[in-house]
């Protein structure tokens, strides 16, 4: 492999593991505060990305109040999805909260469909793309050409996980949260609510994501069905992490986005490039076996 | 009684003469439930979480296709190759993937579920990638053919019939209570001398043949398959199929399928996205107020409604 392809694989491994890790992070969220997965992370992508394409180029409103706006709408939908979906079904058991979960990310995907649907027919494809954050002038480095966008993906990811790490050190919110994921009963004793926690956690997952959807949205573009893979993807960066440690998280997501980019680009004779997106599943098997002991023994405490 | 009616009721619909054009729906409901009867298995009286129940129903129906256009195998023999060839593939996946529970289970079948049609989309040579397989042979025994709607609505039937049979054999069985044992509690279950890892996989396979063979009878029905048909979103749908007949009934299952199939190709034609939406609903909706499924919900509210009116009448 040349130079230049290794840098080009690299930093396209660095933008798209970003996502992944966005998303992962979204997930490790929840789950700490409320043991739960959230089966409708990856949604919070595509309806970012959605929203922004939607508020800049449907509604004319200018570039950065869009995607403020896209981040805020689709923070909205993540509370909303608490309140109305899973805080109704407290006493549920895993399997229905999987179910709901799963009936949130598709009622999502068709709202998606059908708010715009107009403008898909018209446009023929629900793939859309919301401009660049800064030209599309290719910059050039040891050889390669990269595209302005991955910069902001991951400069924009990087942000995000040191002031999440400030979030929940340093303010009283972010340390309610933390108390909530140690012991729910001790923070409750405290004077935290764990309900208020549970609806920020799923807030400020839906903001990860949707953050995660306008940064990388211009460069991969997003579709109605964009969430799933996202979402397993995501799933991943946060198994490996536990879905515990925030750090851990974000360095395998960004770990998972690097060899699926490197997978994509070597000649594996007859297997094409089509099968990178299987690299995930590989992955997830792996690192889930590997830590089944482990994740079996939080289940039973949890 | 209701079973006599239901048989009567399965007799009288492919004449036009009593439900018109019904003969196409009722065929997919048929082979719908097959995939649903074992979802519920699994989901229901496991309590095990499958969201990829539309892989072994691709396999079969790619199977099936393969083996009979491509290399001009008989077509029955070519439906068993393919139940043989899926439930191989579940029991070497099963194996590894039932030793995850819950949330992590889900998003490991959810996967496998994706790759599957990733492998029907990119294995160009044999599946014919995203074009898909066209004339696929009818299946006959001798001279006669399956090549009306009428026809094959039978023979549909049968198998769903067969199959429904089957699955409430096994759940009245041994192995039935081994399955509501480990849904109950898997330690408890193993400190009386079950398997539960065993007995998980086994219904994992069964399941995975039931929706083979289902999806054989698919594709030997409408001709034409392509990788979209198996996608993420039927996995759904299956599962919805499921939450509506009660999860864990195997006569709901027929119940279920049947709403979902009127809903989806009769009344919701005509309005392209509002099907994820409604889906989505129900998921929700029926998850949060009845959590054992509609069909079943309904009926133990109902039961339990008459039992407190006998007693009051007691009383009084």
């Amino acid at each position: 492999m040349s130079l230049d392809l290794f840098v080009q694989s690299f930093i396209s491994g660095l933008s798209q593991g970003s996502v992944y890790a966005l998303v992962g992070l979204g997930f490790t969220i929840v789950f700490t505060v409320t043991r739960i997965i959230n089966f409708a992370q990856g949604e919070f992508v595509m309806v970012g990305g959605m929203l922004s394409w939607a508020f800049f180029t449907l509604y004319g409103v200018p570039q950065v109040p869009a995607l403020i706006l896209a981040i805020l709408v689709a923070t909205i939908v993540g509370a909303v999805l608490y309140s109305l979906a899973i805080r109704p079904a407290r006493k549920a058991s895993v399997v229905s909260l999987i179910i709901i979960t799963i009936g949130a990310s598709i009622l999502i995907r068709g709202i998606v469909s059908e708010v715009w649907r107009g403008d898909f027919v018209r446009n023929g494809t629900d793939v859309v793309r919301p401009p660049y954050f800064t030209g599309e002038e290719p910059l050039h480095f040891l050889g390669a050409s990269i595209e302005p966008q991955r910069l902001w993906i991951v400069g924009t990811t990087l942000l995000v996980a040191i002031a999440l790490h400030f979030f929940f050190s340093y303010t009283m919110v972010g340390k309610a949260l933390k108390a909530c994921s140690v012991n729910r009963i001790g923070a409750t004793l405290a004077g935290i609510n764990p309900r208020t926690m549970a609806l920020i956690a799923f807030a400020m997952a839906a903001a990860l994501g949707a953050i995660g959807g306008i940064v990388v949205a211009p460069q991969n573009t997003t579709w109605v069905e964009a969430g799933l893979m996202l979402g397993l993807n995501g799933f991943v960066a946060a198994a490996i992490g536990g879905f515990r440690s925030q750090l851990v998280t974000v360095v395998g997501g960004i770990g998972l986005g690097v060899l699926e980019q490197f997978a994509i680009r070597v000649d594996w004779g007859p297997f094409s490039s089509g099968y990178a997106s299987a690299i995930a599943l590989v992955v997830l098997l792996v690192v889930l076996l590997a830590r089944s002991a482990k994740l079996a023994e939080e289940e039973r405490i949890s | 009684m209701p079973v006599a009616v239901l048989l009567l009721l399965l007799v009288l619909v492919p004449f036009d003469w009593f439900l018109g054009d019904y003969t196409a729906l009722m065929i997919l409901i048929g082979i719908h439930t097959m995939v649903t009867v074992g979802l519920c298995l699994v989901m229901g009286y496991t309590g095990q979480v499958c969201l990829g129940q539309a892989a072994f129903y691709g396999l079969g129906a790619y199977g099936s296709a393969i083996l009979a256009t491509t290399y001009h195998v008989n077509p029955w023999l070519a439906m068993a190759l393919a139940a043989v060839i899926t439930g191989a593939f579940a029991y070497v996946v099963g194996y590894p993937i039932f030793k995850l529970k819950g949330n992590y289970l889900a998003m490991a079948t959810l996967g496998l579920g994706l790759v599957v049609v990733i492998l029907f989309e990119q294995l160009d040579s044999l599946t014919n990638g995203v074009r898909g397989i066209t004339g696929i042979p009818r299946l006959s025994i001798g001279d006669f053919v399956f090549d009306s709607p009428f026809r094959r609505y039978f023979l549909v039937w049968v198998f769903c019939l067969a199959t429904l049979l089957l699955a409430q054999n096994m759940v009245r069985s041994r192995t039935g209570r081994a399955l509501k044992a480990i849904h109950g509690s898997e330690a408890a279950a193993e400190s009386i001398g079950i398997n539960a890892a065993q007995f998980k996989v086994k219904i994992f396979v069964l399941s995975a043949v039931f929706a083979s063979l289902a999806g054989s009878l698919y594709a030997h029905h409408v001709f034409y398959i392509s990788p979209g048909r198996f996608a993420f979103l039927f996995s759904v749908v299956i599962v919805v199929m499921a939450v509506i007949g009660g999860l864990a009934s195997i006569w709901g299952a027929i119940f279920g399928t049947a709403v979902v199939r009127l809903l989806s190709d009769k009344l919701l034609i005509e309005l392209g996205g509002w099907d994820m939406i409604i889906y989505g609903l129900i998921l929700v909706v029926v998850m949060i107020l009845v959590p054992q499924g509609l069909f079943v919900g309904l009926r133990d509210n109902y039961e339990r409604w008459r039992l407190k009116r006998a007693q009051r009448g007691a009383v009084a």
